[in-house]
């Protein structure tokens, strides 16, 4: 081995410490050509750490009391030590912004460096799903215009009022994502001046829209047109630009919700691929380090503690055992490719004919640009990692008085399992398929939501309660509906309950 | 490259702001929580938080998820004994291998109450929210405050322990000079022609005798200047300035006798607890005396005065009396904002009654702030109630309610203490 100085080794850390060890790190991370923002890496304190929890990874969140019960929980949680923070948080930005605990040792900032700065980072720059739908450069401006936003509206209109559409706006977040058309990108500039705009013409539009006075009676030929033509699956967007009675700056909130939790979305998809990326660099770039001699015996030591505590796997049986661990799927998967390429079996020249044999870095960053979860483990969960997790799958359907084992870790299993877990992470089965499906236009303005289930599942308890929600929003009458697999529609639950009686009242 | 920033020192507390708008959304679950949790504290406790519990279906933020039912695959790791079409039965809900619902369960579900803690001094704004100091504005204005002394400047009278010697010597020195400065350069004057006459061969003696005799006059003059006038006089002045006195004694009197359980005397504790509690938002020392008395009156401690057994007959005004002594003795009026509580189940000594009120009327409220009596029984009123009633016609810082159950407490807490109409 090289006789090369050893790295300082804490435990203490300063600033020169760290930027040191980044600047080894960054050195590496360009062998391997990780590209990525600039990063901004900001100490802080455990209390802080607890704050940036609570505003769910939005470094400027605008106020609501949901977020405070969130800092509450957090900080009971941490203090009776149930849970320890995170070792870092990293936002989705231009300049990347990254948050170190103060509380870490020299070697656990090294390598949270290594994951969030130059892992998580060249992620969010590189893959798909963020390049089409994340504009990381305006994000930090789109979040303090939303803030303040916000704040003028409290001051306007009064905190109630504000929380109210916000308390509804959150309750539909998860129905404020589009999925398939690419949104523009959103600049702070460019939000600014369209702003005014946007609510006059809105306003007017709307109000168009419910002209429905006849001029002329002899125009008698209905609109048998349903409207919406389509199914509408962005709920937030249809109540923005169709709420009969919203006014200009509740447009403008609900809005900002939906472009938020479209800045989210990606993340929500990406968690196995992006995490087993950020962990497979952490170990990489660390390894590579301490081979040239860099990393102390005892850093590497810790280090290395560190990561096998994250990426351990419980079994099914175990009692702490929540679910499969997306730092250990994910990171066992990059790794795998990597085995595949450098060292392939018979077995994997015969599941993977194009990667086997290939170079280990271009097949790396291919399936880390182009893939989501749900793609991801469809196409390279090798049969050897379902070994090695010992995966079986499990069929629980209601209407049998057991749970059926589909496929377990052998040869006539890999493809089962391999496509029950891509199943498992594609949101659109996780997530209830609610559309807007028809609004009475010329009758009572009411809007029907419909629900296609998928394999049978039922809607959770809070159905009703969401739909109260729509209903504040929507202004008038609101009913969700059910297609079973026969195409029958049942209701299943209306707001308010018994429309002729409120009629009446109103 | 990458840029390090330190935000260790950038305000905490980002999150105050939401965590403040959380405890105006569920106001109403608080406070109750904190009225439930007021009965459980010892009087003098004030020193901590508390922790408050919330119903978690109440906080949950509803969002369209699944249910639970349908037909689900899921992949676990860790297989040690299935086979592929092995039959399981199914896991109980809740824990169990894979009863996971993605991340749809890890928000919405659990039916724990949701604790968490509240500053000191958050739970007793909560819990006087909308309560005053009885009658302090009015009473700041006539009584009840401590006289401090102050330096106020300089005035020209006063007696002659205060005179401020320098300042009465510099207006001496300046009246002198004033007074005398035109007489003094007439002299120099006069001098300086007398010398210039005499230097003359002849000189002119009629002349110089009559100037002469001028520089005299004004001599004498100057001479009988005074050295100090009465206006030169500048003395120290004092003013006395109002300070409201800081310091307050709460007597707690209970009636003892063999009429009052155990459980009457738990009410009327979580009552002194509230105007403990009450009392220590506005001074910052205050003492208490506990006053026990069946047919005699004794001062007791803490311990005491709620938990030990007696019995007897009951005389009330025994007690008022040695209240009245322990004033007298030991905290002076002018120095002691004093508050008092009187807890009884309403049986009194028929011919004490008119005794009791005389007593209050003429011995103690004049120098009290706030008298509360409060009755807790579930019998008819007797004698001692109507005649505190007549009490209550005349002198607003006598207060009186009923109790008849303990929910009863903190409604008629808030009754006796809520802030007076402007």
């Amino acid at each position: 081995m090289k006789k090369t100085k050893h790295l300082p080794h804490g435990p203490d850390w300063d600033f020169d410490l760290l930027a040191l060890y980044d600047k080894e790190i960054q050195r590496v991370a360009n062998i391997y050509r990780l590209n990525t923002y600039p990063n901004q890496i900001e100490v802080i304190t455990a209390e802080q750490m607890m704050d940036a929890y609570s505003s769910v990874g939005m470094p400027i969140g605008y106020r609501h009391w949901s977020f405070g019960k969130k800092f509450i929980q957090t900080e009971q949680t941490y203090k009776r030590g149930q849970m320890g923070l995170a070792y870092e948080i990293v936002i989705n930005s231009d300049p990347c912004i990254a948050y170190l605990m103060e509380e870490n040792t020299l070697p656990m900032q090294a390598l949270v460096i290594a994951h969030a700065c130059y892992g998580h980072n060249s992620f969010f720059k590189n893959n798909y799903l963020f390049k089409t739908w994340t504009d990381a450069s305006s994000i930090i401006d789109y979040l303090l215009f939303a803030k303040q936003y916000i704040e003028q509206c409290e001051e306007k209109y009064g905190i109630d009022e504000v929380e109210d559409i916000l308390d509804s706006c959150h309750a539909l977040m998860n129905y404020g994502v589009d999925r398939y058309k690419r949104p523009q990108k959103i600049s702070l500039s460019e939000e600014k001046r369209r702003q005014q705009e946007r609510t006059d013409y809105m306003q007017s539009q709307v109000n168009a829209l419910w002209r429905t006075i006849p001029i002329k009676p002899e125009k008698t030929n209905p609109t048998t047109e349903r409207f919406p033509n389509e199914p509408q699956e962005n709920i937030l967007y249809f109540i923005e630009k169709h709420a009969p009675l919203l006014q200009p700056w509740q447009r403008e909130i609900v809005r900002i919700v939906r472009k938020i939790s479209q800045y989210f979305y990606p993340q929500k998809q990406t968690q196995v691929m992006n995490e087993g990326w950020a962990t497979f660099w952490h170990y990489t770039l660390m390894q590579h380090l301490y081979d040239e001699g860099k990393l102390s015996d005892k850093f590497m030591l810790e280090v290395i503690h560190n990561h096998t505590n994250v990426t351990l796997q419980p079994p099914y049986n175990a009692s702490y055992y929540s679910g499969i661990n997306p730092y250990a799927l994910g990171f066992a998967m990059f790794t795998d490719i990597r085995r595949i390429c450098e060292h392939p079996t018979a077995e994997d020249k015969e599941w993977f004919p194009d990667i086997a044999g290939s170079n280990w870095l271009d097949t790396l960053h291919f399936a880390m640009q182009n893939f989501k979860d749900e793609s991801f483990i469809g196409q390279y969960l090798s049969p050897k990692l379902i070994r090695d997790f010992k995966f079986f799958g499990v069929i629980d359907d209601d209407s049998k008085n057991y749970i059926n084992v589909e496929a377990i870790h052998d040869e006539s299993g890999y493809q089962k399992i391999r496509q029950q877990l891509a199943e498992q992470y594609n949101l659109s089965n996780i997530e209830p398929n609610i559309q807007v499906y028809s609004v009475d236009l010329n009758g009572d303005r009411s809007l029907k939501l419909r629900y296609v289930p998928h394999q049978k599942i039922p809607l959770g308890d809070s159905t009703q309660e969401v739909l109260k929600h729509l209903h504040r929003l929507w202004g008038f009458d609101v009913s969700l509906e059910q297609e079973q697999d026969d195409g029958k529609v049942h209701i299943l639950a209306k707001i308010p309950p018994n429309p002729t009686l409120s009629d009446d009242l109103n | 490259m990458s840029h390090f920033i330190d935000r260790r020192l950038n305000s905490k507390n980002k999150s105050t702001v939401n965590r403040q708008r959380f405890m105006r959304r569920y106001k109403k679950q608080i406070k109750h929580a904190v009225s439930e949790a007021v009965t459980q504290r010892s009087i003098q406790d004030v020193t901590s938080g508390e922790s408050i519990s919330i119903p978690q279906k109440d906080l949950s933020e509803p969002f369209f998820h699944q249910g639970t039912g349908g037909k689900r695959g899921r992949v676990h790791p860790g297989n040690d004994s299935f086979v592929t079409g092995d039959k399981i039965k199914r896991p109980p809900p809740q824990g169990g291998a894979g009863s996971g619902e993605g991340e749809a369960s890890d928000q919405g579900e659990g039916s724990d109450d949701f604790v968490f803690q509240i500053s000191k001094d958050e739970y007793l704004d909560l819990l006087f929210e909308d309560l005053a100091l009885p009658n302090l504005e009015q009473k700041q204005l006539d009584k009840l405050i401590e006289y401090k002394t102050y330096r106020a400047g300089f005035t020209s009278d006063g007696v002659p322990a205060n005179i401020n010697i320098v300042r009465s010597l510099q207006n001496s020195l300046l009246r002198r000079t004033a007074l005398g400065a035109g007489k003094k350069r007439r002299i120099n004057e006069l001098e300086q022609q007398i010398n210039e006459l005499r230097q003359v061969k002849k000189p002119n003696l009629i002349l110089i005798a009559e100037l002469e005799q001028e520089v005299e006059t004004l001599k004498n003059r100057v001479r009988h200047l005074p050295f100090i006038d009465t206006f030169d006089l500048k003395f120290n002045n004092f003013v006395q300035r109002p300070v409201p006195s800081s310091q307050a004694v709460m007597f707690c009197l209970m009636d003892v006798s063999g009429s009052m359980d155990q459980a009457t005397k738990e009410m009327a504790k979580r009552f002194y607890v509230l105007l403990y509690l009450f009392l220590t938002r506005s001074y910052q020392h205050i003492e208490v005396v506990f006053i026990r008395h069946h047919t005699q009156a004794k001062e007791v401690d803490e311990q005491e005065f709620f938990y030990s057994q007696e019995t007897g007959g009951t005389i009330v005004s025994s007690a008022l009396k040695l209240m009245h002594e322990i004033v007298q003795e030991r905290y002076p009026e002018n120095q002691w904002n004093i508050y008092a509580a009187q807890a009884s189940d309403g049986d009194n000594w028929a011919d004490d009654s008119p005794t009791c009120r005389a007593l209050l009327e003429d011995k103690l409220l004049p120098w009290l702030r706030y008298y509360a009596y409060i009755e807790i029984t579930n019998r008819p009123h007797q004698s001692l109630w109507r005649e505190y009633e007549k009490l209550t016609q005349t002198h607003p810082e006598f207060a009186m309610q009923h109790i008849r159950s303990i929910n009863d407490i903190f409604p008629v807490f808030r009754e006796l203490f809520k802030k007076q109409a402007a």
